[in-house]
């Protein structure tokens, strides 16, 4: 059991539903049970994890809180798809926390890497 | 084989959750255990008592509640999504002072947590009416 992980899939925009929130709680779950987890962002998710967000407009709690407290729960496995970032004209350096891009070929081997896969 | 089953789809808007009953249920003809049933996001309004289900439709809720009757299933509803949503037992309704309480006989509300151990204890977690 000490050898489960989990990866956390996520693939909407930061705001328009709860998913992006309702992921980050899944993944902060899984740390306070003290269980490895990776957080895998895909199609406009990538958005999520914009710098200088301010939602209060649409009367929504900013993500960028939530995120900078990841660190503080050992979540730093941060997957970005390579292909979204730049099919929306985005770098890594526009995003909040550091990240690792992944290609097609990778995106199989991180999902082969983990023993359970939960898309939110 | 262990399985656990996540219904994040709502009752009626999405076919999600009778995917997830019919899945459940050939889970169980094959031979296999269902670990839990846990409801998350919009999913957990498949705990609700409260459907009123045209004569010639099946209620959702009825049919995981007989599934569960049968089979001793753990049904669980996320309890944080399921208080935002107004799905609430007695003891919630307490808590937050309401007068009504919703959640269906053969659900109990319980935290996150009770995925995470659903994902440790079974061989293959199933997720219906992800990514919406």
């Amino acid at each position: 059991m000490s050898a489960a992980s989990i990866l956390v899939i996520t693939r909407s925009a930061p705001y328009g539903s709860s998913a992006a929130r309702d992921a980050l709680d899944v993944a902060l779950t899984c740390s306070v049970f003290e269980q490895p987890v990776s957080l895998l962002f895909l199609d406009d998710a990538v958005f999520q994890l914009l710098k200088g967000q301010s939602p209060g407009g649409i009367g929504q709690k900013n993500l960028n809180a939530v995120q900078q407290s990841l660190p503080l729960y050992d979540i730093d496995r941060l997957y970005v798809g390579a292909r979204a970032l730049a099919e929306r004209g985005l770098h890594a350096s526009d995003l909040i926390l550091p990240v690792q891009t992944i290609d097609e070929a990778e995106l199989a081997s991180l999902l082969a890497d983990h023993t359970t896969v939960l898309s939110v | 084989m262990i399985f656990s089953i996540i219904v994040q789809a709502p009752p009626v808007q999405a076919q999600g959750a009778e995917t997830a009953l019919r899945f459940a249920r050939a889970v169980l003809a094959a031979g296999h255990r269902i670990h839990r049933v846990f409801f998350y996001r919009d999913g957990v309004h498949n705990g609700t008592a409260l459907t009123c289900t045209p004569q010639d439709e099946n209620s959702i809720p009825a049919q995981w509640q007989a599934l569960a009757a049968e089979h001793d299933l753990d049904l669980v509803v996320c309890i944080a999504a399921a208080v935002r949503r107004g799905l609430i037992d007695e003891s919630e309704a307490g808590r937050y002072g309401h007068r009504h309480w919703n959640l269906a006989d053969g659900f109990e509300l319980s935290g996150l947590g009770q995925l995470v151990e659903a994902c440790l204890t079974s061989d293959r977690v199933v997720t219906f009416g992800g990514r919406s």
